[in-house]
């Protein structure tokens, strides 16, 4: 069942079309990334759906509701890309002021001790570290026990640390029913954490699928490497539909190719009874999906 | 507690916690008045002050001080660096509307400017003999109407500004002529003609006057309470159509 809804969406300032056309729909319960390059138009798009910026065109429900409901402020929360707080005021007090702005808030104390705030709550917002403010900033966005939280970069500022212990949050976050929107240009976020993924560049969805739909999507090269037990000619592998290129380094012989490539090679050496020593395979991963998906619009 | 109680509780925290302006906000205009009245010749009548001694007239123009120190010091800062820091950005995602911030702010900065104007009155009282206000309710109306009309003043400032930075500049710059008028160096009575007519127009020379009135027992005089109402109303209208969130 969607809980979010976008349709043709189109956002300009003055001359500029931040958003051109942009489709999807977000699921009950899921986690859905959207991922772009910087300028690519992804701010502009959650800032529609938190209603915060008037769309020019095209349509947005969120539960039912057109984004600048009032209703939505209680069960929507949303964290902001470079939103502070007062410098002088205390994590406990923020923590608690903002827990009071909610019908029904979350412990703000249990909160705190899973973002890992708990010995903050004296410290005034000027003395967090990046990733402290951080976390505060997640904190708030969920204090008020949202249905859906939209969190835009996230994991910006974190140490890979507190970055997977975010990404454990959000898992248990949602674990307990509430759907995310992420923001993000992160591929491994976006791997790890997303159920599904919107690729957004140039103001429009050039991809919409699960991490490994995405990466499926793109004929990329597969590359196994091995040292072979005893020298095996060229010709044998090139012989096989799958490979097509064999290159040598010393010893070690790579070869790349698409499809079944590995089973191919395996049943290729153990007919000649040839072990495979320090078999590494290269597969692509979102990175690539991501530059070819990116780099394909940029040309036009 | 409600949260409009809450946000402006905060927001006096959050003031206190700023050593300097709080300082200056809370007990310059009151030490300011202990150290003019310490010299025992402003405290005896003078002719040409219309019989009335420097330090009588110090009382009223340290109460303009307050208003001055609290819209264009305070609040224009403050109001500003909420919008660039995207404080206001931040409050508009949730149930709390950024106008009640802004409320909460405003109403903080009037208990603030009633706090240190009354220490201003009971030192001047207590210590050196200065009459209360003898015409009670005009002088209420006098320091609600120049505070109200300096505030409007304040936020537009906020508005305009880009930043918390310029915010905090426009409102020093307009500071100093403000309080020139209001006779914080050359009281309005010593002034030549031209220059007590200018100050008629400012919200705080006028403000002064009608303060001053209030204090030697009569009603704010007309035009002073019309200029100060003018304020209100155009800077009051300004600065609701022009500020933003964000």
């Amino acid at each position: 069942m969607a809980v979010i809804e976008v349709q043709n969406l189109q956002k300009r300032y003055g001359d500029t079309v931040a958003v051109r056309d942009v489709s999807f729909t977000v699921d009950r319960g899921e986690i859905f990334g959207i991922l772009g390059p910087n300028g690519a138009g992804k701010t502009t798009t959650v800032e529609c759906i938190a209603g915060l910026r008037i769309p020019e065109s095209g349509t947005i429900t969120v539960l039912d509701r057109p984004p600048r409901d009032p209703e939505l402020r209680k069960l929507v929360g949303v964290q902001l890309q470079e939103s502070q707080l007062q410098e002088k005021l205390t994590v406990r007090e923020a923590l608690e002021l903002y827990s009071s702005f909610y019908p029904e808030p979350a412990d703000w104390q249990a909160l705190a001790r899973e973002l890992g705030l708990i010995e903050k709550l004296g410290t005034r917002y000027a003395k967090l570290s990046g990733g402290q403010k951080q976390r505060l900033s997640i904190a708030l966005a969920l204090i008020g026990n949202p249905r859906i939280a939209i969190l835009d970069e996230l994991t910006t500022g974190l140490d890979p640390q507190a970055r997977r212990d975010t990404w454990d949050l959000i898992e248990s976050i949602r674990d307990r029913g509430v759907t995310i929107l992420l923001v993000t240009h992160f591929m491994e976020e976006a791997e790890s954490l997303c159920d599904r993924v919107a690729v957004i560049d140039h103001g429009e969805v050039v991809a919409l699928d699960t991490p490994a739909g995405l990466v499926a999507r793109i004929a990329v090269e597969q590359r196994i490497r091995f040292r072979p037990s005893r020298p095996i000619d060229d010709e044998q592998f090139l012989a096989l539909p799958q490979v097509t290129q064999v290159r040598h380094h010393g010893g070690q012989l790579e070869i790349a190719g698409t499809g079944e490539l590995l089973s191919a090679v395996t049943s290729l050496l153990a007919a000649q009874q040839i072990t495979a020593a320090d078999l590494r395979i290269e597969q692509a991963n979102l990175d690539d999906a991501f530059v070819q998906l990116t780099s394909r619009t940029g040309k036009e | 507690m409600s949260v409009f109680a809450k946000l402006t509780l905060t927001e006096f925290k959050l003031m206190l916690r700023e050593p300097l302006p709080a300082f200056f906000v809370l007990l310059f205009p009151t030490v300011l008045v202990v150290i003019l009245g310490s010299i025992p010749s402003f405290r005896d009548p003078s002719a040409d002050l219309g019989g009335m001694s420097v330090i009588d007239l110090y009382v009223g123009i340290s109460v303009a001080l307050v208003i001055a120190m609290v819209a264009l010091q305070v609040t224009p800062a403050v109001l500003s660096s909420y919008r660039e820091r995207g404080v206001l950005r931040r409050l508009a995602t949730t149930p709390v509307s950024p106008m009640k911030l802004l409320g909460a702010q405003l109403t903080m900065s009037l208990i603030t400017a009633i706090v240190s104007a009354t220490l201003v009155l009971a030192v001047g009282r207590i210590a050196f003999d200065v009459a209360l206000a003898d015409q009670f309710p005009g002088f209420v109306l006098a320091f609600l109407l120049c505070t109200l009309a300096v505030l409007g003043i304040g936020v537009l400032i906020a508005a305009l500004a880009p930043n918390a930075k310029a915010g905090n500049a426009i409102g020093t710059v307009l500071f100093f002529p403000s309080m020139f008028f209001a006779g914080l160096w050359t009281p309005r009575e010593v002034m030549p003609q031209v220059l007590q007519r200018i100050g008629d127009f400012t919200p705080l020379g006028a403000g002064e006057r009608a303060l001053h009135d209030a204090m030697s027992g009569n009603w704010p005089n007309m035009l002073s309470v019309t200029v100060l109402a003018a304020y209100v109303i155009v800077f009051g209208l300004a600065s609701s159509r022009l500020f933003r969130w964000s």
